[in-house]
């Protein structure tokens, strides 16, 4: 609850700092220490103390992995505003705007991980989505940040519909809006309200993999990453996604999911066809940027895994695999900034001309591609334990890793550019200080592939 | 009435809604099938609610039942009003760039 009216709060006032405030350095600073305010109130929250006290009436339910993922979700927000604050201000004169928009996202990404109602769920998901479309179309002058911001709104708003009509359908068949109810429980033998139930529930699936990028709703993701100022893309393909996921994971890690219609069939089919498309397009893309949105794609599929049960290892790898995931696609997408232009061929010989950079880009795909030592490799492994403990067959491990495989390939065609190809890189102005920030997550990243408890003993506390 | 009339009416009125949203060229009309999906579902969750309501009444429960759904109906209203109101931005700012609100301006990014 802490983290709600916080994250709020921090927004109004970050808005009012817009006309307050003209140093744009000042704005940014704002925000951190916003940010640090919040990530204390949601720690806060954790340890009992509470500044505001509700009783929810059953419409959020907290517990230790909605609250530590808060707090992870919070500090990577945190890491993404200090390295990307310039970025960030060179797109608005009063960049405060975007911050305070970064803090309803907060908002709804606190909601989200909280929910025990679809109310609470359905205002989640549209606090998440509605300043997102705002960001997405920042860049006002440029054709393809306002294609992008109308197809996602159109999209967005088309799969709000669906979401909705599902609600209303599980409401039809239940009478209740709450995850939890025991009501469900009576209804498994009833033919009416079991057909109403399992049509409500495919139609609000299908919204969530529309909301997490899944395929076959994956359609939307590379034309909006693509268009998206690069900045705003690097949070929404790491943060917000992040959040859907832990979202899905609140909805369907309930009973739901013992109900009679072929869950297990309907995702196993999600998450292949997910895995499938992002990867093996991804392999044929020329465009750094697009690369990365078909990978982010991909990603969201290993993701998923955690859906199949909601065992302790399930629940550490999936918070594992947000915070690794977001960490290396925030440092690649940061490296991509400072390029001037998106193709392979701007990596080229980046090893001659900044070497430091080169290295820490080079961790950033390791990551990615889950090559051990790095944070990437732990995350996978988690995951893929994570569906063998669930009683998932064998050979649906053994696909993902032949996909983890292939997803290399396409890696490490920019550290071939980077290291094996002679050229000039279109690297811009990049300032000393920008790049030992962007070490400095190299150097998270390496510390979470060799101890990943230090991330996730928190869990228990 | 039957709560089947109901039912069908509404899932009538939201397909009419998905079939505009997938057909129509303009982003203005897109923009208000996709408020006739949302109404739909309105009428829907009201339709429940009174169902609820009326066998609540009839076995003597508790009569504030199917109320949440009434309250669910409020906050889709106001939800899409803030839909609305950022995405007839969206639209005046691509009109001020291409001087056009067709849909099939969206497919530069494709290339």
């Amino acid at each position: 609850m802490n983290a709600i009216i916080v994250s709020t709060l921090l927004g109004v006032i970050m808005m009012f700092c817009s006309w307050g405030i003209k140093n744009v350095q000042a704005q940014k600073n704002i925000a951190l220490v916003g940010l640090l305010i919040l990530i204390f109130a949601n720690l806060a929250h954790a340890n009992a103390w509470y500044v505001f006290e509700y009783d929810t009436k059953g419409m959020l339910r907290f517990n230790s992995f909605g609250l530590y993922a808060n707090t992870l979700l919070f500090s990577l927000t945190f890491i993404y505003v200090w390295l990307n604050g310039e970025e960030i201000s060179k797109l608005s004169k009063t960049p405060a705007d975007f911050y305070s928009l970064f803090f309803f996202i907060l908002c709804g990404i606190s909601i989200l991980t909280s929910f025990d109602n679809l109310l609470m769920l359905f205002i989640g998901i549209e606090i998440l989505s509605i300043p997102l479309y705002i960001l997405t179309g920042a860049d006002k002058k440029n054709m393809f940040s306002n294609e992008a911001a109308l197809k996602y709104f159109l999209m967005g708003s088309f799969s709000t519909g669906i979401l909705l009509l599902g609600i209303t359908l599980i409401y039809g068949a239940t009478g209740s809006f709450h995850l939890t109810d025991p009501v469900i429980d009576k209804l498994t033998g009833m033919a009416h309200e079991q057909m109403l139930l399992s049509a409500g529930l495919i139609l609000l699936f299908a919204a969530m993999n529309f909301k997490v990028s899944a395929a076959p709703f994956h359609f939307w993701t590379p034309d909006v990453y693509d268009g998206a100022p690069t900045v705003f893309t690097s949070f929404m393909a790491t943060i917000a996604k992040a959040a859907g996921i832990i979202a899905f994971i609140n909805v369907f890690g309930s009973q739901y999911k013992a109900l009679a219609f072929s869950w297990t069939l309907l995702l196993t089919f999600v998450i292949i066809a997910t895995l499938l498309v992002g990867n093996i397009i991804a392999v044929f893309q020329r465009s750094v940027k697009r690369m990365l949105a078909y990978s982010s794609i991909a990603q969201a599929g290993f993701m998923l895994f955690a859906l199949y049960g909601k065992s302790e290892i399930a629940k550490e790898g999936v918070l594992l695999y947000a915070v690794v995931y977001s960490l290396a696609t925030i440092g690649i997408f940061a490296v991509l900034i400072k390029m001037k232009e998106n193709s392979f061929d701007a990596f080229n010989g980046l090893s001659k001309t900044n070497p430091l950079l080169a290295f820490v880009t080079t961790i950033f795909l390791f990551s990615l591609a889950g090559i051990p030592l790095t944070g990437g490799f732990f995350a996978k492994y988690y995951m893929l334990s994570a569906l063998l403990k669930a009683g998932a067959g064998l050979w649906l491990v053994i696909l993902a890793v032949v996909f983890a495989a292939i997803s290399i390939y396409y890696y490490f065609k920019i550290i071939q550019a980077m290291y094996f190809t002679t050229g000039e890189s279109a690297l811009g102005v990049v300032p000393k200080y920008y790049t030992n920030k962007l070490l400095i997550i190299a150097i998270l990243l390496l510390v979470l592939g060799v101890f990943p408890n230090l991330l996730l003993n928190y869990l228990y506390f | 009435m039957s709560i089947q009339y109901y039912i069908f009416f509404c899932l009538a009125l939201f397909s009419i809604g998905v079939v505009g949203v997938l057909t129509r060229r303009n982003a203005i009309i897109v923009f208000m099938c996709i408020e006739l999906m949302l109404n739909a579902v309105n009428l829907l969750l009201v339709a429940f609610s009174k169902m609820y309501y009326g066998m609540a009444v009839q076995n003597g429960g508790a009569t504030t039942a199917g109320i949440d759904a009434q309250i669910f109906v409020f906050f889709i209203m106001v939800v899409a009003a803030a839909e609305v109101s950022i995405g007839l931005a969206i639209i005046v700012m691509m009109y001020r760039n291409t001087h056009s609100i067709d849909v099939n301006f969206l497919n530069r990014l494709k290339n």
